[in-house]
This record gives structure tokens, sequence and C-alpha cells, in this order.
């Protein structure tokens, strides 16, 4: 056999072993980035989390124009609640603060922990709604038969897209297992 | 490793294992080429025999024969089983067999690694057909397992994820040994464009593999810890994204697709010239058009997920750069007929199926093309229209052109023809019954019958039942496939070591069949043997 014709593969080898691994890697980190893309471009309905919205607040209100914002809750089936909001919908100025009331209830005999996770429909109009204050952000707890009155406050940017009048804050609640079971546990 | 390669040298040529530690121990590129091919076969008749539960189900509206669990049990599963267990074996088995023939190498560059990634094979594929018997059962989500019904079946999903990862760890090693091969084997003279296109079309098979493997990986690894460790990619209560899942999903998916069907572009490509008796019109086209369609492959994925929903501008993104595809497969369409253009054809069996794949794969690319169009997409999302579209370039794709290949390299293999006249009534036996069965699934999903489902309305019945008897027929008339290659080996008229009156390349100056050892001694390559006639300087 003439070496001199047929190369050692060594070099190639470790080249294609990094390039797998390397892939791997960017197998997951395609879930940051997915994060990031989705914050940046409202893609998916979520909302910008916007605590500190509410100081900057700046006081222009568009009282010529109004959009009515419709509520709207599912609850996972794994979770015991009854969860709903108080209003179908109210009818807004863009640029003014508006607070709305979630009702939930706990209807198991146990102490259980939720989550909410907020959408935006359309799209194009979840870059624009700020939630200023939302039972989200956090962990929810309610003791067995508990009730509770969950605010939301949230503006609506004066800067949302002319053609959207109609935009839909749905919540999803689920059921967070580890905190409950954590719970269970300490009792 | 320079022990391992000494131990390899002295074995050559002095003495071998017999029985079944040969086959155990064997580092020989021939050999693992035939264990591949086997167990592509094996599992090919179990798939099979899982789309025979599946369309006797179907020959009827209502639930007669299975329950909907095992039912879809038997779509996950035979997905899974043919996608890897019979196609991507035998596309590799092929490599193994053939690309150091055709480079003119002893061997592959790393014949050890290539014994292993083989005989995890067997142990994957145990794993996942287990399932099939354990309480929960096999996975039933569908081969996509997609969150979060994926993770709310059984517990055997760890079965499933850990036989993928192996399935995977496989194709890699399988991979990286095919690219070193084809870059630092090649013999004297036998430059990259010199290369046979089968070679071409493997090496970027090859890199497509690398690159979207270890994604399907993570995919899975991140389903396993979801399911069993408390993570949260893709569970929404805890902050992740199912719909995540997807865009990784078919980041893998879609490229996979392609590493179904280019190294069945390169045997339609060496065959077509042979039995055209002219050289491959266009060779250089058809190297540019094979990257072109590797590279597309990596930013169309999300046309497989239109009906999430998407941003306008993605979604027309998608689309448009999935219809371009149809670009680079149009110049291989183009250059195959241009092929046969005024050249002394001949219809041996892999010219008839190297026609077959040439005509009924144009026409799932064109389905394909409709299921590109978003508007059109979301009537076709998740119908039988998508059945028929992807066994269109799956069976009369890629598993027409592995056939093909089979009868156009068995007598190199065996030493003996196959019986010729069984051959061709497998063609038309098999091409007539194709069409009965996977034809009419289009009208089934325009009308609006959803894939993966056991029951059916009415009016969907006689087309079920066509579908349905054209499936049986498909699947014995392969029983004559397996018998044409038992008495091939067995014996048969000897062939000569060119075999084909009109074949080129290196792989026809060996005898047949080619010995244990070939090309120990480098052969010199210049145009006289390169398989075209492209003006290259």
């Amino acid at each position: 056999m003439t070496e001199s014709t047929r190369k050692k593969p060594w070099h190639t080898v470790t080249g294609l072993v990094c390039m797998a691994v390397a892939m791997f890697g960017f197998g997951y980190l395609l879930v940051p980035l997915y994060e990031k893309f989705c914050e940046i471009t409202g893609i998916g309905g979520r909302t910008p989390d916007t605590a500190a919205y509410e100081a900057e607040l700046t006081g222009e209100v568009d009282y010529s124009r109004t959009v009515r914002v419709m509520f709207d809750a599912t609850v996972n089936s794994a979770l015991p609640w009854r969860f709903e909001p108080t209003e179908r919908y109210m009818d807004v100025h863009p640029g003014k603060l508006y607070e709305t009331i979630y009702i939930a209830y706990n209807r198991a005999s146990q102490p259980v922990v939720a989550q909410a996770v907020p959408s935006v429909a359309p799209g194009r109009a979840a870059l624009f709604f700020n939630k200023t204050e939302c039972f989200c952000f956090t962990e929810q707890l309610l003791g067995p038969g508990e009730s509770r009155d969950m605010p939301v406050r949230f503006v609506v940017d004066p800067n949302l897209p002319a053609r959207t009048d109609l935009v839909t804050l749905s919540y999803i609640i689920y059921k967070n297992d580890q905190a409950t079971a954590v719970l269970a546990a300490v009792d | 490793m320079s022990q391992e390669t000494t131990a390899h040298h002295s074995d050559h040529h002095d003495h071998h294992p017999t029985g079944l530690a040969r086959w155990l121990f064997t580092t020989n590129h021939k050999e693992i080429g035939t264990l591949y091919l086997i167990f592509s076969l094996v599992m090919f008749f179990i798939g099979g025999a899982m789309a025979m539960v599946i369309r006797a189900e179907l020959f009827a509206p209502g639930l007669q024969l299975v329950n909907p669990d095992f039912f879809n049990q038997m779509t996950t599963m035979h997905a899974l089983v043919m996608i890897f267990g019979a196609v991507m074996p035998a596309f590799v088995g092929l490599a193994n067999w053939m690309v150091p023939l055709m480079i003119g190498a002893p061997d592959m560059a790393l014949p050890r690694m290539n014994n292993w990634s083989f005989w995890i094979l067997p142990f994957a594929f145990t794993l996942l057909l287990a399932t099939l018997f354990m309480p929960s059962g096999g996975p039933a989500s569908g081969w996509t397992l997609y969150p979060p019904l994926s993770l709310q079946g059984g517990n055997t999903l760890a079965f499933v994820i850990l036989a993928i990862h192996l399935m995977g760890i496989s194709s890699i090693m399988g991979a990286i040994n095919i690219i070193a091969t084809i870059l630092n084997m090649r013999a004297p003279g036998m430059t990259l464009l010199r290369m046979p296109l089968f070679v071409w079309t493997w090496l970027i098979t090859a890199f497509l593999l690398i690159a979207v493997m270890p994604v399907l990986a993570g995919a899975v690894t991140m389903l396993l810890t979801d399911r069993f460790f408390g993570t949260s990619f893709f569970n929404a209560a805890g902050g992740g994204d199912p719909v995540l899942y997807q865009h990784i999903f078919w980041f893998f998916g879609h490229p996979e697709v392609y590493i179904l069907i280019l190294p069945a572009f390169g045997i339609v490509s060496e065959i077509i010239p042979t039995f055209s008796r002219k050289p491959l019109f266009g060779y250089t086209s058809m190297v540019y058009a094979t990257a072109s369609i590797a590279f597309l492959s990596f930013i169309v994925w999300a046309h497989h997920m239109f009906t999430v929903g998407m941003p306008l501008g993605a979604m027309l993104f998608f689309m448009y750069a999935t219809m371009v595809i149809a670009v680079p497969t149009g110049v291989k369409i183009f250059n195959w007929i241009a092929t046969m253009w005024r050249g002394s054809m001949s219809f041996e069996t892999p010219m008839l199926f190297a026609l077959g794949f040439v005509v009924l794969f144009t026409i799932g690319g064109l389905s394909g093309l409709m299921l590109a169009i978003v508007p059109a997409n979301f009537q076709y999302h998740d119908t039988y229209f998508v059945v028929a579209h992807f066994h269109y370039v799956l069976v009369t794709g890629a598993v027409y052109a592995i056939m093909a290949a089979v009868y156009y390299w068995l007598p190199k293999w065996t030493g003996h023809m196959y019986d010729e006249r069984l051959g061709k009534i497998h063609f038309w036996w098999s091409t007539i019954w194709v069409n009965v069965l996977f034809f009419p699934q289009h009208y089934l999903g325009l009308a609006g019958m959803p894939r993966r489902i056991p029951d059916y309305a009415v009016q969907f019945t006689e087309f079920n039942m066509i579908s349905s008897i054209g499936g049986f027929m498909y699947g014995f008339g392969q029983l004559l496939f397996a018998f044409i290659i038992w008495k091939c080996v067995r014996g048969g008229q000897k062939a000569t070591a060119q075999v084909w009156e009109g074949a080129r390349g290196l792989e026809w100056t060996v005898p047949s069949p080619a010995p244990l050892h070939t090309f120990d001694t480098p052969p010199l390559v210049d145009d006289s043997v390169a398989v075209h006639k492209d003006q290259l300087t």
C-alpha cells in the first residue's frame, strides 16, 4: 500500500467529531435563542414583563382611540381550580392604566400551587400590551377551598398598530407539581 | 492506534474467524456492508408487517382488528423502523460496499469503528421493538414524538429515546467513517470531480447526518429530562414551550428527509448512464444541485408546522425557500432525462427501478410543492395527502432506488446474475400495486381524511379499500424480492467483472464476486476511468 496517497484520517475525524459535539450543543442553544427571538418579535403572543413600565408612563393618553381588550382563561385539566375573569372585555384608551380582576378558587382539599402563563393575540399586538402588575409574574398558592381576587394592571401602548382594534389577553393556569409536592411534604 | 492497524493488517491475509465470530468481529467493509443490507431487509419486513396492520384496520370504517392505542403504536413504530431501520442502514450498507470500490480504496478509513456502528443497531432496534411487549406499550404519539402527547404516554418512552440515541450514534459514526474514507482514501488521480455521483451524494449526506443527528439527540434528551427529571423545556406550566420542540425537531427532520433521498439520487445517477450507454449529462451541475439541496434543507424546516401559527413574514420565507428546492431538483430530473436522450437504452431490472424512481419520485416532488403553498397547506396538513406525498418520495423514491441499487450491484456482490425474469416481475408487480396503494390517498387527503386515526367517515370507504388491497399486494410482492436475492446468492449465471455492457467506473474493474480485499495496490485514475465526460479544467 502506498501510504503517500492514502492519508491518515485522524485530522478529518477530529474535525468531524467536534462538529457532532458542537451540533449537540447547538440543539440546546436553540432553547435560549428561541426564547430571545420570541421576546423580541412577540411571536407566540408573549408579552414583555414590564413591571417598571408603570413609572415611565408619560400620561399621554390617546382618547381619540378605543381598543377592545378581551379576557380569557383556561384551566389545565390537572389543576383542581376554578379560574375566570370577572369581565369579558374592556374598552380602553391607549396609554392609560387599567385594572381587571381574575378570580381563582381552589376546589381541592389540599393547598395547591399554580402558575399562570399569559398570551396575547394577535401576535403583532403582543409587543404593545404591557402588564404592569400581574399574578402571572409569581407562583400562586391557594389553601383548600380558598378563593382569591387576582388583579392585572395593563397599559396598551399608543404605538399599537392602527389596524389592531381588538386584543385578547388569555391565561392558561397550570398546576405547579413540584411546588405543590414541596408544600405537601412540609405539612 | 498503530496497534490496531497492525492487528488489522495481520488478519487481512492470514486467517479468518469462522461462523458467528466472523460476522461479529469483521472489520471488512464488504462484510459490514452485507450485514447492514441484511439488517435493513429484515427491518423492511418488520416495518412492512406494521404497515399491513395499519392497512388491514383501515380496510373498512369502524374499529375491527386492533384497539386505537395499538394502531397508534403501529403508525409510530412503522415510521421509526422504516426510516432508521430500513432506509438509512440500507444506504449505509451500500456506501460500505461501494464507496471504497468506487474510489479505489482498500477499505473504509476506520474499520473497527465501522464494525461498531453496525453492531449498535441490532441492540437499538431490540430496545425499540421490545417496547411493544411492555405493559404500557410502544410509543404511540407519532414518530415525531411531539410533546405534550409524547410525555403523557407510558414509561417506555425512556427505551424509545435510548434506542434513538443509539441509532444516532451509529449514524454519526457511519457518517464520520464515510467522510474520512472519501477525503483520505481516494486512489491517486481520483480527484473530487472525478468521483462517481453516488460517492458525491453520500459525502454530502454524511455531512448532513453529522450536522443534524446530534440535534435530534438533544431534542429527545430534552424530552427525557422533561418526562423523568423535572425540567420544563417543553412544559408550558414550567415556562417552556411545546412549539419549541417542533422547531428543534424539524431543524433535524427536514435535513433528515434529504438524508433519505440524496443517496438515492446518487444511485439513479449511476444506473441511468449505464443502461443508456452514455455518460451522465451535466455531472458538475448534479454535484452543485446536490450541495444546494443540502444547504436549502437547513432553512425550510418550519414548512412542517405552518399550522402552529407564525408571523406572515416567516410563512412567506419558509414557503418560498421550500419552493426554491424544486429548482436544483428539477436540474437533476432534467439531467437524468437528458442522459437517456438518444442513448441506446436497455431495460434490465435496475434500469426499470431507476426509471420508476424518476417518474414516481417526481409525482411525490410535485405534491411536495403543493404542500409548500401556505394557504393550501392549511387544508392538507395532517391529512392523507401528506401521507401520499411522503410515501411517493420514500417508497417509490428512496426504496425504489435501494432496490435498483441491489439489482445493479448484486452480480458484483455474489458473482451471479439474478433471475432477470423474476426481477422484471418484481418491478411491474410493485409498480402497479404501489400506485394502487398510494395514489388514492391523495384523494382521501384532499377530501379531508386525517392521518394517524384508526377510523374514518364512511364516504372514505372505497378509496381506503382500494388502498388496502394495493398495500397487501405490494407487501406480498416484496417476498419475491427476498426470494430473488436468496436465489442469486445461491447460484445463477456467472457474472463478468464488468457485469453490464455500459458500466463504467472502478467497481467494475474488480472480479465478480468482489474478492474480500480489493485495491490493496491503489489503481491509477485518469479521465478514461472517470464516469462522466464533463470538461473539467
